[in-house]
């Protein structure tokens, strides 16, 4: 067994953690350990831009950027944290220019911007360009960005090291344990600060927009070693995925002008939000699309609708809704026009549905997206481990896998690339400096023990349990009973669904008894994380006796600020849940409640 | 349907020689490669090794030789194939370490040396704000940011199979991005690196990058304009007026 030392380990190679590392090594040895090549996580998936009041085509400001992503996390998100994100959000998208990021431009040459879903100008409430974006690539260009200046950097990297532990010595952290896919040997990373940059765990789901590597590792190795993940019951669900397959079509398709149609043909959203219609916020939308399909308007009574984005439909909605552009003429496109913008979604259709998009509607259903809950942090990454808000010392998360809480109960599009860069950077630079002036605490004896336990139970179970048969029994239960909207009889029906899985999952055994790149061990292993997440999940929403934001629940169909403003907090001890709760930090903005 | 699979299977030093495993499945024809593999890897034999992320072509993990044809695996429709027939093998050109998962590192080695990274020592605009930069001259290098480092392209070169040393396709691709990138000032340092023996003039336009590209980039041509920009010292931003040109007298 190797060990290392670094004085910063960060744990994931997308967005937030290239941005944590290349803040964090000008002030500290740093490396990054990541299970992908960096340039294959998930952040270069992302396709219709990235958030910031630049005001670039019209007037806008942070502030009504702050407003609109407080009430699209239905208030449950934490104000000053808000507030914080969408004001380093300007300075995060010119830092990008700046690293040379290619952003579509403007015809003066500046970074253009597209509307996007619940982004408003708050005076007339009507949709704001507020997305900077690179055609429908904005986080491929991200992540290019990032990793082309980490190459200029010489930042350090272990790639396709996959993290399996931390390890906390007298009450701060020691370093962590990661499996060398090429080798199989366990490396023991001593270090003063680590960062996780996980990302998230749609993976859960049956139907997802996420990647394969979206597992949830980083908050699963958290909530083994006794630190709580918040607001897991918060997982949204976004409303327009290719049918049956999940992958995710922007919503810069409906900023560009394309609408959602039912089954009679009707443009559906104006009857849920009469002022934004068809850009409305996520969990909105999701919702009205499955009361579509539950009503029988879905597309020949099955269970999907149109996304439209023909010109004449464009068109002709655009006409009816008195569309402008910056420049006061009429909004019309031709299909040219639209193709220019959505590259990608247009070879995804034809790739995987035979389908052209400027000839014919898309068939789209909804998809489980992302993660708004996870690791409690503050605004500069520290690991919040409990209800007063104590520190974890040297432990840090951003992105996906953290909770700040910026999201609350539904993220606005857009939201997540600020969000990984600006919490990336402030917990890269938070960690260095915190490394200055503390020493490394010694390694715990048997570092890589509780490692060795988790492999060898995968190793040499009685093998009457398989792998990819408990994954899928999971993804359907969840997408089932824990997906856009939840009962207590659905949730209590999942508990028990998801605690007779886990008790199986002790009997797997991998058949692959190799040490080079044992992927099979790798996805059992991260089966394991989805149980538990699962687990939390659940149970985290079936305390939630009220509907906010992405949790909906039909039996309390009312949000109920009295009982629910406030954060969840859930512990996983020895296969059980419990929960406790911390409070929602209002400044400028009271709940009150929440038309589109 | 029902398909027959053949896949490539070797761990050197473990096994003492390659062999094909076949696997027969009933499939939908509008099943992903990836998701065979998957269904193979879960269901029938856990110890086949491949990589994938994504699913849906931007991450880039999963190129292989697909019938021959070197592909993302998530990409390729059972459908597109037309035949019942599939082989699947690891790319050409980088060394295997498990089934279907080559040694990533030598090609991102030559993706670094060609300096993938913005190169501009000029002050930043004072308001702090974006560089200036109009639509043509962003459309100038647009193709060329699409590459997701697959390295599709670059093992499908005959060139690069006979000479590994060989900066290759990718790298290039990835060169041409920034030497047609109006903000940036390394043209120079990118260029001294490709005219070396094992540089761009290796290229010999068979264009076999240019078909394997999973994101379309027009490969074949970039690498034209990098060769054009070295034979006549001059960078073509082709009808863009604005930007000096970069490449010093030489
Ligand atoms: C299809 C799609 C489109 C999207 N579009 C947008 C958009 O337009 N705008 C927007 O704001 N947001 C968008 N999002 C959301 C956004 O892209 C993600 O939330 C964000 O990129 C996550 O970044 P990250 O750095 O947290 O994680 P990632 O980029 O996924 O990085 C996670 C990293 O962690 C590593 N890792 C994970 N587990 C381990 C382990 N155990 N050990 C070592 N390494 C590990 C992985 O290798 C990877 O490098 C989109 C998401 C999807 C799925
Ligand atoms: S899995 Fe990402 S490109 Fe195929």
């Amino acid at each position: 067994m190797q060990t290392h030392q670094y004085e910063v380990i960060i744990v994931g190679g997308g967005g937030a953690g290239l941005m944590a590392a290349l803040n964090a090594s000008r002030g500290a040895k740093t490396a990054v350990l990541s299970k992908l090549y960096p340039s294959r996580s998930h952040t270069g998936a992302a396709q219709g831009g990235i958030g910031a009041a630049l005001g670039n085509l019209e007037e806008d400001h942070p502030e009504w950027h702050t407003y609109d992503t407080v009430k699209g996390s239905d208030y449950l998100g934490d104000q000053d944290a808000i507030e914080f994100m969408c004001n380093e959000a300007v300075e995060a998208v010119y830092d990008l220019e700046h690293f040379g990021l290619p952003f579509s431009r403007t015809p003066d040459g500046r970074i253009a911007q597209r509307p996007f879903g619940g982004h408003t100008n708050n005076v007339t409430g009507k949709p704001v360009r507020r997305s900077c974006y690179s055609a429908d690539r904005t986080g491929h260009m991200i992540l290019q960005t990032l990793y082309q200046q980490c190459i200029k950097n010489n930042i350090t990297f272990y790639d396709e090291f996959q993290v399996f532990d931390v390890l906390v010595a007298n009450g701060a952290v020691a370093g962590v344990v990661a499996v060398d896919l090429a080798t199989g040997e366990l490396h023991v990373f001593q270090a003063k600060a680590v960062v996780f940059a996980t990302g998230g765990f749609g993976r859960v789901w049956e139907i997802t927009s996420n990647a394969y590597a979206y597992t949830g590792d980083g908050v699963a190795i958290c909530l083994r070693r006794g630190i709580p993940a918040e607001d897991m019951e918060m997982f949204q669900f976004h409303p327009t995925g290719i049918l049956k397959l999940g992958i995710l079509i922007t919503e810069a398709v409906r900023g560009e002008g394309g609408v959602l149609i039912n089954g009679e043909g009707e443009r559906f959203m104006e009857r849920y939000a009469p002022h934004v219609k068809d850009l409305a916020s996520r969990d909105v939308i999701s919702r009205a699309i499955y009361m579509e399909i539950r009503d029988g308007r879905g597309i020949n009574g099955k269970n999907y609708l149109y996304l439209d984005a023909r010109p004449e439909t464009i068109n002709k909605y655009a006409e009816a809704d008195g569309r402008t552009r910056p420049d006061g003429t009429p909004y019309r496109v031709t299909g040219e026009e639209i193709l220019s913008k959505i590259p990608d979604i247009a070879d995804f259709c034809r790739t995987y549905l035979s389908v052209d998009p400027i000839k014919d509607p898309m068939p789209v259903q909804p998809t489980a997206h992302y993660a708004m809950g996870g690791i409690p942090t503050d605004v500069y990454g520290r690991v919040l481990v409990d209800d007063k808000n104590t520190i974890l010392p040297g432990l840090y998360a951003a992105g996906e896998c953290a909770c700040v809480s910026v999201h609350g109960a539904n993220r606005l599009g857009t939201n997540s690339l600020v969000d990984i860069l600006t919490f990336g950077k402030h917990a890269g630079l938070n960690a260095a400096e915190y490394v200055k002036g503390t020493d490394f605490q010694n390694l715990p004896e048997d570092a890589a023990g509780f490692t060795m336990a988790q492999i060898d139970q995968m190793r040499n179970g009685d093998g009457t349990e398989k792998v990819a048969e408990l994954a899928q029994e999971m993804k359907r239960e969840m997408f089932n009973n824990v997906g856009i909207f939840r009962s207590e009889a659905g949730l209590k029906a999942a508990y028990k669904k998801i605690q007779e899985l886990r008790e199986r999952f002790t009997h797997i055994r991998v058949q692959d008894q190799g040490k080079i790149f044992n992927t099979e061990l790798i996805n059992a292993w991260e089966l394991g994380n989805m149980l538990d997440l699962a687990l939390v999940v659940t149970e985290s929403a079936l305390a939630r006796t009220e509907s906010r934001g992405a949790h909906a629940r039909e039996d309390y169909p009312k949000r109920d600020d009295a009982n629910w403003l406030k954060h969840t907090l859930a512990w996983l001890k020895d296969g059980q849940v419990t929960l406790g709760y911390k409070p929602v930090t209002i400044t400028k903005y009271q709940p009150k409640e929440r038309v589109y | 349907m029902q398909i027959t699979v053949k896949i490539y299977r070797h761990i050197p030093g473990v096994d003492t020689q390659p062999r094909y495993d076949e696997y027969t499945l009933d499939v939908d024809p509008k099943e992903r490669i990836l998701d065979l593999l998957e269904n193979i890897k879960g269901f029938k034999d856990g110890t086949l090794a491949f990589r994938r992320s994504c699913a849906h072509g931007v991450c880039g993990s999963d190129a292989m030789r697909i019938n021959g044809r070197n592909r993302l695996a998530c990409k390729v429709l059972v459908q597109d194939l037309d035949t019942d027939q599939i082989v699947i093998e690891p790319i050409i050109g980088l060394d295997v370490i498990k089934d279907l998962i080559v040694d990533m590192d030598p090609f991102f080695e030559q993706y670094r040396s060609v300096l993938p990274y913005l190169i501009n020592d000029d002050p930043l605009p004072a308001d702090g704000k974006e560089r200036l930069q109009s639509q043509e001259q962003r459309a100038r290098f647009d193709d060329t940011t699409k590459c997701i480092l697959c390295a599709a392209c670059t093992t499908a070169c005959p060139p690069f199979w006979a000479n590994r040393k060989y900066v290759g396709p990718a790298a290039i691709v990835n060169a041409h991005r920034f030497i047609f990138d109006s903000r940036d000032h390394g043209a120079e340092q990118r260029l001294s690196r490709l005219s070396e023996p094992d540089g761009v003039w290796r290229c010999r336009t068979v264009f076999n990058c240019t078909e394997a590209c999973p994101r379309e980039i027009k490969i074949t041509q970039a690498i034209a304009e990098v060769k054009e920009v070295l034979a006549s010292g001059k960078i073509n931003y082709k009808g863009v007026q604005i930007g000096p040109e970069r490449v010093g007298s030489g």
